[in-house]
């Protein structure tokens, strides 16, 4: 990509992609931390996603910040301007993303001190499927590549489906035996962290479609007739 | 919307210099156009080509057509000086004529067309759409010389506007003022694309942003891109004008 005429302007921008894609790193690290905390009822493990939350909520508040400079000093535009919008809103996801892992996290604490459930297969399908919505979102933000991000905004039918599949077998197993029922919730919990997670990763693919061609592709149902200034 | 300045194939030399290059496009009734580029782009240029006063300069040509309201400004019995009532113009540095009172300094245009009587009216409705009457009520009688650099320029905006123009062409109207005398030029722009048609130069490329409907962009005499200013500044087409507009340039 060209570079600015003012080369400290590249610096800055360059600055803060790579607070994002820290932040991004960091909250994929907490995804499959939380997870194998879980899995192998770790409790340690899920106290240390926890702590790591902290390190998130200052990037979010340090990207923000990186933002609001640019914007009042530099006055961006095209395609500047898109990217340092997309930040301001996917570090929003991303933080967003954090705070479920840690909630992952707390679940996992949480249903460490009971004895385990039976394996249930479906939630380790849909915890891979929505780490690599997240990763695929966060890569496609990195090369700019829409083809990613509407993949990413595709598969997001397929985490639904396995969290309804998941969603119906946790209920399966809870009126099987009461017994089962608490665990069972907070597995429940689990994989609705993990649906909303995948969530956020599509908010994430739209943003970077919207950055790298500048066309809004959010609700597309809601749209009213875009204002045509002049011509 | 109607066409009040259309644009065809415009070329404009001076002597060796090819200053614009084919340039076509259309301005709508009531509307701001901005046009942003480099220095030496074409922009001033392009501005003196829609009051003649291009033609002006020694050495200068052109071929392509201008119209406003449908009519070609080089037509047979297009008079430059009846024209150049109906498209006024401001330049970049306030002018007012230093000899001259604040009030004769707005009807100076209207004498020279040869109206006389019942000007004060008329300066205070034009004093008042320039958002300087308020200002110099008190001191009409006044050497224009004893306004501030931005009073200055509103001043010669008003005089501009006594002649009641339909067209009012803009170089660089406020690249001399401080943000406040900014800010009041700009407000008055939005005014008066009420009632005139506006086609403003600048290197601002905010001011740009802020004051117009359309934005054309000009690089080397070529016009570039144009297109509604949110969409020039939000997702230009063109990757010079992304480069332009992002300071990629040079």
């Amino acid at each position: 990509m060209k570079a600015h005429t003012d080369k400290t302007y590249d610096a800055q921008l360059e600055d803060l992609r790579n607070k994002l894609l820290t932040l991004g790193g960091k909250v994929e690290t907490e995804i499959a931390t939380s997870m194998r905390a879980l899995a192998e009822r770790d409790s340690q493990l899920a106290e240390q996603v926890i702590a790591w939350d902290r390190e998130v909520n200052r990037l979010e508040v340090e990207i923000d910040e990186c933002c609001r400079r640019l914007l009042v000093l530099r006055q961006p535009a095209a395609s500047d301007l898109r990217f340092i919008t997309t930040a301001l809103k996917i570090v929003v996801d991303l933080e967003r993303i954090g705070d479920l892992a840690v909630n992952v996290a707390e679940r996992a604490i949480d249903l460490n001190q009971s004895p385990p459930l039976k394996p249930v297969h479906d939630l380790n399908r849909l915890a891979e499927l929505c780490q690599k919505q997240v990763r695929a979102a966060l890569d496609s933000f990195v090369d700019g590549d829409v083809a990613k991000a509407e993949a990413v905004i595709k598969n997001d039918d397929l985490v639904d489906s396995v969290y309804h599949i998941l969603f119906n077998e946790l209920l399966a197993l809870m009126m099987e035996d009461p017994r089962n029922i608490r665990r069972a919730n907070s597995l429940l919990f689990v994989a609705k962290h993990l649906e909303r997670l995948g969530d956020h990763a599509t908010n994430v693919a739209e943003m970077v479609i919207y950055m790298v061609r500048g066309t809004d592709v959010r609700h597309p149902g809601s749209r009213t007739t875009p204002a045509t200034a002049t011509q | 919307m109607n066409t009040k300045i259309d644009v065809r194939g415009l070329n404009a030399w001076f002597r060796g210099t090819h200053a614009l290059r084919d340039v076509s496009l259309v301005v709508p009734e009531n509307t701001v156009l901005a046009i942003i580029g480099p220095s030496g782009c074409g922009k001033s240029t392009f501005v003196r080509c829609i009051n003649r006063m291009h033609e002006l300069v020694p050495g200068a040509r052109q071929s392509g057509m201008v119209l406003v309201d449908g009519q070609d400004l080089h037509a047979r019995g297009v008079d430059p000086v009846d024209l150049r009532r109906r498209v006024g113009m401001v330049f970049q540095r306030p002018n007012p004529f230093p000899t001259m009172s604040i009030f004769d300094n707005v009807v100076a245009g209207l004498r020279l067309n040869g109206v006389g009587n019942g000007l004060g009216e008329l300066v205070e409705n034009s004093l008042r759409q320039a958002a300087l009457w308020d200002e110099v009520k008190d001191r009409l009688h006044q050497s224009a010389l004893s306004l501030s650099g931005g009073q200055q320029q509103r001043l010669c905006i008003a005089r501009a506007l006594a002649i009641e123009p339909e067209v009012l062409l803009m170089d660089e109207p406020a690249s001399a003022l401080d943000p406040i005398a900014t800010a009041k030029i700009e407000e008055l722009i939005h005014e008066l694309r009420e009632s005139l048609t506006i086609v403003i130069v600048t290197h601002n490329m905010q001011q740009a942003a802020r004051v117009s409907d359309a934005t054309a962009f000009f690089y080397l005499g070529e016009l570039i891109e144009h297109g509604p200013t949110e969409q020039i500044f939000t997702n230009p087409k063109e990757t010079r004008t992304e480069d332009y507009v992002t300071g990629k340039f040079g």
